[in-house]
C-alpha cells in the first residue's frame, strides 16, 4: 500500500513538473486522451463491454461545451459541466439500446449509434459541419483564473484529470466495481447471485460516457475548437488502441497507452502523413496477436513472476 | 399518374432503383459477414476494406494491365479471397480460442492498414472506372428509363446471393459447413477437415466482398474510403437482421436499401441516418433482430 502511494506521489510530481519540461499543449492533449481512455477502460477492462462508439461522447461534449461558451457566453466551468452532462444523457440513451444485445452485437450497435451521431453533427446547424466549431474563447475560470494562459489552463486540466482518475479508482475498488468485475468474469453467475446485471451495465456505461464527455469538453477548451474528427469512428478506434496497448483492465494502462499514441501521432504527423493510420493499424494487429495484456499488464505479470520466485 | 404524394413517379422509381442497388451491396456484404461469423465467430471489420480492394484491383487491372471488366469480375474476388486466406492462416487462426472481441480488434487493425495504404498511394479523391460497353445505355421500360448497369448490379448480386444460399442450404458441402458451424469438434471427429473449411469460408466470405467491390467500381468512384463508409451501415443492417439466417441477411439488406432510397425522395436530410434509426427501433421492439437468434 505504501509503495502504491509512493508511486502515485511520484506520478503527481511528474504531472506538476511536466509543463516546464514539455510543451504544455501536448501534455494537456495527453491528459485529455488519458482521461478518455480511462473512461473507456472502465467498460472494456472492468465490465467486459467493448464500446466502439465512444467518439460520440467525446465529440458531443466538445460541441455542446463549445457552443455554450462561444454563443451563449457561458463561463468555462459551466460550459464544461453542460458538455459533460450532455454526454451523460447520450450515454444513457446509447446504453439503454446497446445493452439489449451482448458481446459482438454490443460493439456493432455502439459503432452504428456513434456513426448516426456523426451524421447528425455533420448536418446540425450549430456544429459548423466540415469546418467545425472554431475560435471558442477559454475565458476565466470562476471569474478570476485566466485560462488563456497555457500554464494556468494546464493546472486546471491536471486537476480535472486527477479528480476523474480518483473517481475511476474509487469506482473500481468499490463494491459496485466488484460487481462489475463479477459480470465481466461470469455474467450468468452474477445474475444467479441476484444482481440486476442490466442496471449495473447501464450505470457503468453512463459513468464511462460522462467521463469521456468530460475529456471531450476539456479537450475542446484546450484547443479552442471542436471538429468532426472527435466524433469520427477513427477516434473510437484510437481509444480502443490506447487502452489495448497500455493494458486493458489495469488502472494505469490507458494513461500509458494514451501517452504513447498521442506522442507518436504528434511526432509522426509531419514525417509520414497518411501512413500514420497504417502504423496505428499495425500496432493494433501486433497487440492483438502477441501482446494482449498490454504494456502495464505485461510489466505487472513480469513483476509478479520476479517477486514470486524470490 | 405522374405524381405520388407530390413526388414525380420518375424520380420515385429512380430512387427505388438506386435503393435496390445499394441494397444489393448491403445484402452481399452482410451475407459475407454472416457466413464468416457463423464459422469463425469473428466479426470481420476488414470486410469494407476487402470490398474497397476488390474495386481497386479492378481499377488497377484496367489502368496498368489493360484487364477488362469481365476478367476483373472473376480475378479481383479470387485475389481478395487469396489475401483473405493468407490472413486467416497467418493471424486469425490464433484467435479462435479467445474472446470474440479480439477478432473484431484484429480485423479493425487490418482495415486501418489496408485503408491507410491505399490512401497513401491514391489519396482520398475517387478514381473513375468506365462502365463496360455491353452495359452502357438504358432500357426503356415505357414508364421509366432503367440504366443497364444498375439492372446488372441487382441481377448479378441477387444471383450470387442465391448461389451462396443454395450452396449452404442445399448441397453436401453446405451440410458439412452447417455441421461445422453447429459443432466443430464433433464434425471433425467424423473425419471432416474443419480447419480447411474455416479457411475456405473466410476466403469465400471476403471474396464476396471483393466481388461487390468490382460491381461497385463503375457505379461509384473507386476511393480508399468507400469501404469503411459502407461497413458501418452494413453492421447496422446485420444488427437489424440478425446473423442467424442467410435468407434473412439478404432480405434485410435489400429492404433497407429500398427504405434508404425512399427516404432520399421524401426526406433527404435523413437518408444518411435512416438505417441507424431503424436499428434503434428494432432494438426497442425486437431486440434479437428480425431474423435473429442470439448466439
Amino acid at each position: 500500500m505504501n509503495r502504491q502511494t509512493l508511486g502515485y506521489g511520484l506520478l503527481l510530481a511528474l504531472g506538476i513538473a511536466a509543463p516546464i519540461l514539455v510543451y504544455p499543449i501536448l501534455v494537456m492533449k495527453v491528459l485529455c486522451f488519458a482521461l478518455f481512455a480511462c473512461a473507456f477502460n472502465l467498460l472494456i477492462g472492468y465490465t467486459g463491454l467493448l464500446s466502439f462508439g465512444h467518439a460520440a461522447f467525446l465529440g458531443a461534449a466538445g460541441y455542446v461545451a463549445g457552443h455554450a461558451i462561444k454563443v451563449w457566453e457561458f463561463p468555462p466551468e459551466l460550459g464544461l459541466l453542460l458538455g459533460t452532462l450532455t454526454s451523460a444523457v447520450l450515454g444513457w440513451i446509447f446504453g439503454v439500446l446497446a445493452i439489449r444485445r451482448a458481446g459482438i452485437y454490443f460493439a456493432m450497435i455502439t459503432l452504428a449509434l456513434a456513426q448516426m451521431m456523426y451524421f447528425i453533427f455533420l448536418q446540425a446547424p450549430f456544429t459548423g459541419a466540415e469546418d467545425g466549431l472554431q475560435g471558442v474563447p477559454r475565458g476565466k475560470l470562476l471569474g478570476f483564473v485566466d485560462l488563456s494562459n497555457d500554464i494556468n489552463l494546464y493546472y486546471v486540466v491536471l486537476t480535472i484529470f486527477i479528480f476523474a482518475f480518483w473517481l475511476i479508482h474509487r469506482t473500481i475498488h468499490s463494491p459496485f466495481g466488484q460487481v462489475l468485475k463479477a459480470i465481466r468474469e461470469n455474467e450468468a453467475r452474477a445474475i444467479s447471485l441476484g444482481y440486476d446485471v442490466a442496471k449495473y451495465k447501464l450505470l457503468a456505461f453512463v459513468l464511462s460516457a460522462t467521463l469521456a464527455g468530460l475529456a471531450g469538453a476539456t479537450k475542446m477548451l484546450v484547443f479552442r475548437f471542436a471538429t468532426l474528427t472527435d466524433a469520427h469512428w477513427h477516434t473510437s478506434g484510437e481509444v480502443v488502441l490506447m487502452t489495448l496497448l497500455g493494458g486493458m483492465g489495469t488502472v494505469l494502462g490507458p494513461v500509458v497507452g494514451a501517452g504513447i499514441i498521442v506522442t507518436l501521432q504528434d511526432q509522426l504527423a509531419d514525417k509520414v502523413g497518411s501512413l500514420v493510420t497504417v502504423i496505428m493499424g499495425a500496432i493494433f494487429v501486433v497487440c492483438v496477436l502477441v501482446f494482449r495484456r498490454g504494456i502495464v499488464g505485461e510489466l505487472g505479470a513480469l513483476y509478479k513472476r520476479v517477486i514470486g520466485t524470490r | 399518374m405522374s405524381e405520388v404524394f407530390g413526388v414525380p413517379v420518375q424520380a420515385l422509381l429512380g430512387q427505388l432503383m438506386l435503393g435496390l442497388v445499394n441494397g444489393s451491396f448491403y445484402a452481399m456484404l452482410s451475407l459475407g459477414l454472416a457466413v464468416i461469423f457463423g464459422m469463425l465467430n469473428i466479426i470481420n471489420f476488414a470486410h469494407g476494406a476487402f470490398y474497397m480492394m476488390g474495386a481497386f484491383i479492378a481499377w488497377m487491372g484496367l489502368e496498368y494491365l489493360g484487364i477488362g471488366y469481365w476478367w476483373s469480375l472473376f480475378l479481383a474476388p479470387v485475389g481478395v479471397g487469396l489475401l483473405g486466406i493468407a490472413i486467416e492462416r497467418s493471424m486469425l487462426q490464433w484467435l479462435y480460442k479467445l474472446d470474440h472481441l479480439y477478432g473484431l480488434l484484429l480485423t479493425f487493425g487490418l482495415a486501418l492498414v489496408l485503408e491507410g495504404l491505399f490512401r497513401d498511394l491514391y489519396g482520398v479523391s475517387g478514381q473513375p472506372y468506365t462502365i463496360p460497353d455491353e452495359l452502357t445505355g438504358a432500357f426503356n421500360l415505357g414508364f421509366m428509363f432503367l440504366p443497364k448497369y444498375r439492372a446488372w448490379i441487382i441481377v448479378s448480386s441477387l444471383t450470387v446471393c442465391f448461389f451462396t444460399w443454395f450452396m449452404i442450404e442445399k448441397t453436401r458441402l453446405g451440410a458439412y459447413l452447417r455441421a461445422a458451424t453447429e459443432n466443430p469438434r464433433l464434425t471433425q471427429a467424423f473425419g471432416i477437415n474443419v480447419p480447411l473449411m474455416v479457411m475456405l469460408t473466410y476466403g469465400f466470405g471476403v471474396a464476396l466482398a471483393g466481388f461487390a467491390g468490382v460491381l461497385a467500381a463503375p457505379a461509384l468512384q473507386v476511393s480508399p474510403l468507400m469501404g469503411s463508409h459502407l461497413i458501418i451501415v452494413v453492421f447496422a443492417v446485420v444488427v437489424i437482421g440478425g446473423m442467424g439466417s442467410i435468407l434473412g441477411s439478404i432480405l434485410t439488406g435489400l429492404g433497407l436499401g429500398v427504405i434508404e432510397g425512399l427516404t432520399k425522395v421524401f426526406y433527404p436530410e435523413a437518408s444518411a441516418t435512416v438505417v441507424f434509426f431503424i436499428m434503434v427501433l428494432v432494438l426497442l421492439l425486437r431486440p434479437a433482430g428480425l431474423f435473429g437468434r442470439e448466439k
